[in-house]
């Protein structure tokens, strides 16, 4: 048993902790303030190969392992959300979903230019009438000849108005849609220059407001037969294994969040007076200190064991799930006391942590609520839901493998 | 082309806090980091890697947790790395630093500069840099914000100096030591092709008897000519404050004026 981070992984930390604080922090308040996503970040990160960071080299990815995918995520939302958000639609759910089930191809004309960040990318599942209810989706796809053609609308998608590939679940049986029968659904890839495809950008959103969130049209659209991801009726296993690893960035990016908020509350406990002395001196803001540390040190140390078990290539949906719960719920507390802490300064921008609170809540929401993973972690103790094997596993991380050049 | 660039492991000065005390770092728990100064220096060797060929070595006296600062430095693109560590060199001040540097470099012959930051931003002393050249008997071009030429074959460079009277152009022979001021560049990030390779790399240390030659005499604590008698803080400045009072800033403006003017201090 090695609690330690490896030379490597600190390294990673203090190159992505770097990165962060030099061309995001300086920005971030003002791409807040005016709901303002930053488009000059995606080319530097792309340089910095953090666009492909834990894919393997032969597609165009840096070979780095899920641990160093977790740190990254961890360093990006200590500044802000939205750009953990990236790596958690660009990587999480689409690229590694394309290395788990795509074909040599897919991967060739998809996954290389994505890890290498000349194309950005993101998921399509939710829609405007499904969000928990997955099976609840209306998007559909009909064979015409040697394609599909898709209709529908996705919402709430990060990146719609960004992205050049998307990742999108359709019912291909519509006797199985009317049965809710699961295995009716299927995955496929479609490109923002597809005729009939058209995006939008939600503003208004309490939270990640430098991010970019938006809705997805699909009128029409001819999807070739080889964009279809895995077979016809594999769909919803599909998303679902892409949310193993979505989930996993959600809660990295979330014990960030907590971090942030105990280093912030922590610098202000010291320097704020109060009764005549500092705050930290108050037992009560202790107490909120003290409960930080408890959620991050837990936090963290689930996000590692579902590193640990990504990179043996052990199935971690369980594990994976109880820590996006524990880590996007503790997140939000820590930011409720972190402005608690900052008193009337914390309700006001003047400070990060307003802005911390509000990013913190779409986490707990997003990729399976609050509740979901609730019902997850119930089914799994009384023996109702159990992992089935997959036809297509994500392979366990080899090091020689993943850095081998083509 | 070889470069040769001196970095020094210097305590993170953001986190940093004085024991009241002795008035001494508190340095536990503190993160290290390159001293800031150095990154720019390291920078710089790597782009002359890049434009000329050849290559960079980095080189660093310090205890073995220094190692850390070396492998930042390759994970950024430096070739080579060496670790001066011995307890023979712990108490160096910075003429016994600079004589021990530049033995070791001596063992790295040949070169055609030397790149180190401006100074650390633990000691603030500057002096390391002109030290090394001094014992090298080579030119030291300081404070260097600009390369504006450098050709290797003719052995010339042609920098350009932030000085505080303005910039100075200078024109120097080559193997020159320079220390560069952080406007000279932006460093770049480590990569993750960099950080495996550091990670994976073994990096020689070399202790006194890697410098034979080197006289024990001028290693070290014993080498060192500096004195630390008495470390203190300064006493505060003591000011007074008055409150102007206006109704309008104009009002204020004019009011502070006349009181610049009266204490003509414009």
């Amino acid at each position: 048993m090695d609690f330690a981070l490896s030379e490597e992984h600190q390294m990673v930390q203090r190159m992505v902790r770097d990165f962060a604080a030099r061309e995001i922090a300086p920005n971030v308040k003002e791409h807040d303030r005016r709901q303002t996503f930053d488009r000059s970040i995606l080319p530097r990160m792309a340089a910095q190969g953090l666009l492909g960071i834990c894919l393997p080299v032969r597609y165009g990815g840096a070979g780095m392992d899920f641990v160093s995918l977790g740190l990254a995520c961890e360093e990006l939302e200590y500044v802000d959300t939205a750009y953990r958000v990236i790596l958690s639609v660009h990587v999480g759910l689409n690229g590694l979903t394309l290395l788990q089930w795509g074909t040599e191809e897919q991967k060739q004309r998809y996954l290389v230019p994505q890890s290498l960040g000349e194309k950005i990318a993101t998921y399509g599942l939710t829609e405007p009438s499904a969000g928990s209810d997955a099976i609840g989706i209306q998007s559909t796809a009909r064979r015409e000849g040697d394609h599909w053609v898709l209709n529908g609308e996705k919402m709430w998608i990060s990146l719609a108005d960004v992205a050049d590939n998307f990742l999108v679940f359709a019912w291909t049986d519509q006797e199985k849609k009317r049965a809710r029968d699961h295995t009716g659904m299927s995955a496929f890839i479609i490109e923002r220059g597809f005729p009939g495809v058209q995006t939008g950008t939600i503003h208004g959103k309490l939270g990640v407001r430098a991010g970019n969130t938006g809705w997805i049209s699909m009128k029409d659209v001819p999807v070739p037969s080889e964009n279809m991801l895995g077979r016809e009726g594999e769909g919803f296993y599909i998303a679902m294994s892409a949310l193993d690893n979505g989930r996993y960035t959600v809660a990295w990016g979330a014990t960030g969040l907590i971090r942030a908020c105990l280093d912030a509350s922590v610098r202000y406990a010291r320097e704020r007076q109060a009764f005549g002395v500092e705050i930290g001196r108050h037992e009560l803001v202790q107490q909120m200190i003290a409960n930080m540390q408890l959620k991050y040190d837990t936090a963290r140390l689930l996000c590692l064991r579902a590193g640990w078990l990504k990179n043996q290539g052990i199935r971690n949906t369980r594990e994976t799930s109880l820590a996006k719960w524990h880590a996007t719920v503790s997140s939000f507390e820590c930011a409720a006391d972190a402005v608690e802490i900052h008193g009337a300064y914390g309700y006001s921008d003047e400070y990060d942590v307003e802005r911390f609170l509000r990013n913190s809540k779409g986490a707990v929401i997003y990729e399976g609520s609050r509740e979901i993973q609730q019902l997850i972690q119930a089914q799994y103790a009384l023996g109702y839901r159990k992992d089935r094997p997959l036809r297509c596993e994500m392979p366990a991380y080899d090091p020689v493998a993943w850095q081998q050049e083509a | 082309m070889h470069a040769i660039v001196c970095i020094k492991q210097v305590p993170d000065t953001t986190e940093v806090r004085i024991n009241p005390e002795t008035n001494t770092l508190i340095r536990e728990g503190v993160a290290s980091i390159i001293n800031p100064f150095d990154t720019y220096a390291i920078e710089e060797g790597l782009r002359l890697k890049e434009r000329f060929g050849g290559k960079v070595t980095v080189l660093s006296m310090g205890p073995p947790q220094a190692r850390e600062a070396l492998k930042e430095a390759v994970a950024m693109g430096a070739d080579e790395a060496i670790l001066l560590t011995d307890k023979a060199f712990a108490g160096s001040d910075t003429w016994a630093t600079a004589y021990t540097l530049s033995w070791a470099i001596r063992h790295l012959t040949p070169f055609d500069i030397i790149l180190c930051g401006k100074q650390a931003i633990d000691g603030d002393t500057g002096q390391v840099g002109p030290g090394i050249a001094r014992q090298l008997q080579i030119p030291q071009l300081t404070y260097v914000s600009r390369v504006l030429e450098i050709d290797p074959e003719s052995a010339h460079i042609r920098v350009e100096r932030l000085l505080e009277e303005g910039r100075e152009i200078v024109d120097c022979s080559l193997p020159a030591l320079l220390t560069v001021v952080k406007d000279i560049n932006q460093p770049r990030y480590p990569t993750f092709m960099g950080i495996r390779r550091a990670t994976r790399m073994e990096i020689p240390v070399w202790d006194s008897q890697a410098l034979p030659e080197a006289n024990p005499e001028y290693l070290g604590l014993r080498g060192s000519p500096t004195q630390v008698v008495r470390i203190f803080h300064p006493p505060a400045r003591s000011g007074q404050a008055t409150l102007l009072t206006g109704d309008t800033p104009a009002q204020l403006a004019a009011q502070l004026a006349d009181r610049l003017l009266a204490d003509k201090v414009i």
